[in-house]
């Protein structure tokens, strides 16, 4: 049996990953894309936690929360193409109207 | 050889999966083409689908290639064609100052989370096996219906909203939002202002 | 009814000032000179009263009245209240009396003034304001009098607002009063402290009875010396301020700058005698102070020697008479220092007369010459103003102490009372008394030649009118508008000015037989009228002698007990008749003697130039720019204003905006508008509290 620990940094490094995807990535796409990787990261450990206590109730978490991936990159995505339009970059170092 | 009596199939499975998504990870976030981004990201979805079946958890699994794969992607994938996007411009990065912060604090964020995880140990894994279609659905459709329903009208908002967001502005609607704004700027009632319409 | 003494002349004041622009100048008038007229007939109706009451247990009569309670806290208690007894009763008498006469002649004066009314205002409120200081019945009501007459003062002097040389002046009295009254302030302090109250009657403080702190004082319980000193010498600066004595008298000559009726009535019948009144009602405490009686003294007889030089060379008539009122207020001080308050309080009202007159009459010849102050462009004026050079001959007559006139009895007075102390030290083997003696008697044999002089270059010799000379004072308009022509003869003056200065004359005449001494056969009411509510000075070295006679309100019964010793030890009651009368003659030959040589000199040569240095006034004023003025001034400059204020308190301030300022600069960078910024920041803060976390785990 693989040991519950090894899920567990396998999750923390993809996240650890899509963290600095966030952190390198200018095009907005890509950015989302990132933060989608994140997401799964979090989907693997609920899984392997539910697992190993024996409990659907990770797996059920983990439905939900693709749920809701799906529904944030469906409104996120129509938000760039929405920005797309006005902007004609996807840069997001251009949307920083809220700078002092 | 004693060592390698005990690596069994299951770990090699791991390793196989694990480091395809590492290495699609680092894929993700690294090319400059946003398409072999999204290719990278959906080997990493399908790899983790692997994990799952590991954990069997095949509901999740089976979950994880048909919607993440195979209709959130496919929807990037769309988007990105759909705006046309070519590699970035080699443009100065106002920001340059992030690339050289991101190895550290990446560096750092694993070193915390791989001490924190000293602390866990290994439990042994437990003789059920939970993942399977019908125990799935029995948790779902019992104590945790409110959820369920709950992402349903969750799902209607978020087609709503991204219809309305991502709609082309046709010349009614600049001149609708104009009289709305008026209507709002009068001290006298409140007109309605006209609601979306949504298009075919 | 004492009240309305005080605040008839206050309710004119507010009505001209009110509404005296739209009134016209005969409204104003009569209603300035009605209140005071009011006041004076009322003030004669109290003193009546007074003469008819019955006296109290020590022989002293008074009536009092409340008006209301003002300040009453724990055991301090200051009433509006007024007092009226022999010495106050005096002041109401000729304070009414003489400002009267100076309000009608003021109406003459002021004539086609735009600011006829505002000045009858400010007259009007002087006159309330020097009435409650006599009619005070406590320390602090006097002092709202004291104030408030200084107040007047700088409204009076710089009554001709467009000129530069009045506002200075106006500014001057004020801030050299000012010094004066700080002195009299802690005087108040330690009185309170020291007796408790600060009342010159008994009062009922807290439920039980209080005597007056002058009472309290001549108990022969009360150690001379010490704390009295203080107080009295302090109360004396306070009088130096408003009497214009050395060394805060330079004032007084500045204060010309008004319009003579002003000279008239403030700086030489009524303010300037305000600190011989404090010291005369004070003189309980001053009595019990050899030191103070001291040195009080010898400023006196400084002051009018030194007033006297100066006066001999100056050539603007106002400023020679102005000199004349310093060294005059002198001999009143010098009166109260050997322990002659009475005698002083004599001088005070016959200089109230003749200083009066003689500033009234010179108001009329710079009328009647076109606004013109300078001596040496008068002469000869007799032929053309009868009336005012006769009554000014009279005033003449009486400064310089020529007999019956009134002048002669006071200063006479004074100079025998001088001679004869014994309250005062020897000073090196030498009687100081007779020392200072010999200052008076020399001062007043110059008073006499620089009196004669003014007259002479005023009324006599050659007509030097008209012509230019080569050093024009710029003294030459005041606000008056001219009259239509300009420099022609000089004319005499109207009814209205001149009605008063006959009056005056008269008074000026009279106005001594009240106080004819015992030695010339009279009968002295004067001092006899005074003497209840003025101590009684101490031989000097005598420390510890109960003042026999001395009563304030209620004394203890012991003080009549050891009343033993003590006629011997009363000061004015030495008969040495023959040295009296010995003296007085020798004065009134040093009057005449100056006279003579005032002719002598100055009537073949009234151009006959003084020496500079008392033209020049000593050059007390340029010596007082140096070492106070300027320092003040360039310690405030460029220590309080360029360092203080500016660097500090505005770097402060300033520095607190800027601080400010820039954190806020500094911090702004952190909204940058960039998510990846953002983000950047939450995995920071993110790496922290997991790490922290994990720490505690894993210890």
């Amino acid at each position: 049996m693989v040991p519950l620990s090894w899920y567990l940094a396998l999750s923390a490094v993809l996240f650890t990953i899509g963290v600095a995807g966030v952190l390198i990535q200018r095009n907005a796409i890509v950015l989302f894309m990132c933060i989608e990787l994140m997401l799964n990261s979090v989907n693997l450990t609920l899984v392997a936690f539910s697992r190993f206590l024996g409990d659907v109730t990770g797996q059920l978490f983990v439905f939900i929360v693709m749920v809701v991936a799906a529904a944030e990159a469906a409104v996120g995505l129509a938000i760039i193409i929405a920005l797309f339009r006005t902007r004609e970059t996807l840069n997001v170092d251009e949307a920083d109207l809220l700078k002092l | 050889m004693e060592q390698f009596a005990q690596i069994q199939v299951s770990h090699l499975f791991f390793l196989a999966f694990a480091s395809l998504a590492v290495v699609a990870a680092f894929n993700v976030i690294l090319q400059r083409n946003p398409i072999y981004s999204a290719i990278g990201l959906i080997v990493v979805m399908c790899s983790l689908a692997g994990l799952f079946l590991t954990l069997s958890a095949e509901f999740i699994a089976a979950i994880q290639i048909i919607v993440y794969a195979g209709a959130i992607m496919v929807l990037f994938v769309f988007v990105i064609m759909l705006l046309n996007i070519r590699e970035e411009d080699a443009k100065a990065d106002r920001q340059k100052y992030l690339k050289f912060l991101a190895v550290p604090l990446f560096l750092a964020l694993i070193g915390v989370v791989m001490a924190a995880l000293k602390t866990i140990g290994n439990p042994a894994a437990s003789p059920n096996v939970p993942g399977t279609v019908e125990n799935v659905a029995e948790g779902m459709f019992t104590n945790y219906l409110l959820p369920f329903e709950a992402t349903s009208v969750l799902i209607l908002m978020a087609i709503v909203g991204s219809m309305f967001l991502a709609r082309r502005e046709s010349a009614e609607d600049t001149n609708e939002i104009e009289t709305a704004l008026n209507a709002a700027n009068q001290p006298t009632a409140v007109e309605e202002s006209s609601e979306e319409e949504v298009h075919a | 009814m004492l009240k309305w003494i005080t605040l008839a002349p206050l309710i004119g004041a507010v009505i001209n000032g009110l509404f005296g622009k739209r009134l016209g100048e005969k409204v104003v008038g009569a209603i300035a000179c009605g209140s005071v007229a009011v006041s004076a007939v009322l003030a004669f109706l109290s003193f009546s009263q007074l003469t008819h009451a019955t006296p109290d247990a020590n022989g002293v009569r008074r009536v009092t009245e409340h008006f209301f309670t003002w300040i009453s806290v724990g055991n301090f208690q200051a009433d509006f209240a007024y007092l009226l007894d022999p010495l106050s009763g005096i002041y109401i008498l000729f304070i009414t009396g003489v400002g009267l006469l100076i309000h009608i002649y003021a109406v003459g004066y002021m004539h086609g003034d735009p600011g006829f009314y505002r000045f009858f205002a400010y007259l009007n409120l002087f006159m309330f304001m020097m009435l409650t200081l006599v009619l005070g019945d406590n320390l602090l009501l006097l002092f709202v009098g004291w104030e408030g007459v200084g107040l007047c003062s700088y409204l009076l002097i710089g009554f001709f607002t467009k000129w530069n040389v009045a506002g200075d002046a106006s500014k001057k009295a004020f801030i050299v009063n000012r010094i004066g009254d700080f002195g009299f302030m802690i005087a108040t302090f330690l009185v309170f402290t020291t007796f408790g109250t600060i009342s010159f009657v008994t009062k009922n403080i807290g439920g039980h009875e209080v005597a007056s702190f002058l009472t309290q004082v001549s108990a022969p319980t009360i150690a001379a010396g010490g704390v009295l000193t203080a107080i009295a010498l302090l109360l004396f600066v306070g009088a130096t301020g408003k009497s214009a004595q050395i060394p805060l008298f330079v004032w007084l000559p500045d204060a010309m700058a008004g319009p003579t009726p002003v000279s008239a009535l403030i700086h030489a019948a009524t303010m300037v005698t305000a600190g011989v009144y404090l010291t005369a009602r004070c003189s309980a405490v001053v009595v019990k102070s050899p030191t103070a009686m001291t040195v009080i003294a010898i400023i006196g007889a400084a002051t009018a020697i030194f007033a006297a030089t100066i006066g001999l060379a100056q050539n603007d008539i106002k400023k020679v008479l102005a000199y004349s009122t310093v060294s005059q207020l002198g001999y009143m001080f010098l009166a109260c220092g050997v322990g002659a308050f009475a005698a002083g309080i004599f001088h005070v009202m016959t200089h109230a007369f003749f200083k009066a007159l003689l500033f009234l009459g010179a108001g009329s010849v710079i009328h009647g010459a076109h606004d013109e102050q300078d001596m040496r462009k008068m002469g000869g004026f007799r032929k053309y103003m009868p009336f005012t050079f006769g009554t000014m001959f009279v005033g003449w007559l009486a400064i310089s102490g020529f007999p019956p006139l009134s002048g002669f009895f006071s200063k006479d007075e004074i100079l025998w009372k001088t001679w004869s102390t014994e309250a005062l030290p020897t000073v090196a083997g030498f009687p100081l008394s007779k020392i200072l003696w010999g200052i008076a008697a020399l001062t007043a044999l110059l008073t006499a030649i620089y009196m004669t002089r003014m007259m002479v270059m005023t009324f006599w010799g050659e007509e030097r009118f008209g012509k230019s000379h080569g050093d024009d004072h710029g003294h030459a308009s005041h606000g008056h508008d001219d009259h239509g022509h300009g420099h022609g003869k000089p004319h005499e003056s109207g009814w209205l000015m001149v009605g008063p200065l006959v009056v005056l004359a008269v008074l000026s005449l009279v106005g001594g037989f009240v106080g004819v001494p015992a030695a010339m056969g009279g009968a002295n009411h004067f001092e006899h009228f005074l003497e209840p509510v003025i101590a009684h000075a101490q031989p000097h070295g005598v420390a510890h002698a109960p003042a026999a006679g001395d009563a304030h309100g209620a004394a203890p019964a012991e003080q009549h007990a050891a009343t033993t010793a003590d006629p011997a030890a009363k000061v004015e009651e030495h008969h040495d008749t023959t040295t009296e009368l010995a003296l007085a003659g020798f004065s009134i030959l040093l009057g005449l003697i100056g006279i003579g040589v005032g002719f002598a000199v100055f009537g073949k040569n009234p151009l006959k130039p003084m020496p500079k240095l008392l033209e020049d006034k000593y050059r007390i004023d340029e010596l007082y720019d140096a070492t106070v003025v300027h320092p003040i001034e360039t310690v405030s400059r460029e220590g309080l204003w360029k360092i203080v204020d500016v660097k500090i308190i505005d770097g402060v301030v300033n520095g607190a905006a800027k601080l400010f300022g820039g954190i806020s600069g500094v911090l702004r960078y952190t909204q940058t508008g960039f998510a990846r910024n953002y983000a950047a920041v939450i995995l920071v803060g993110a790496i922290a509290i997991i790490g922290y976390f994990g720490y505690i785990a894993l210890r």
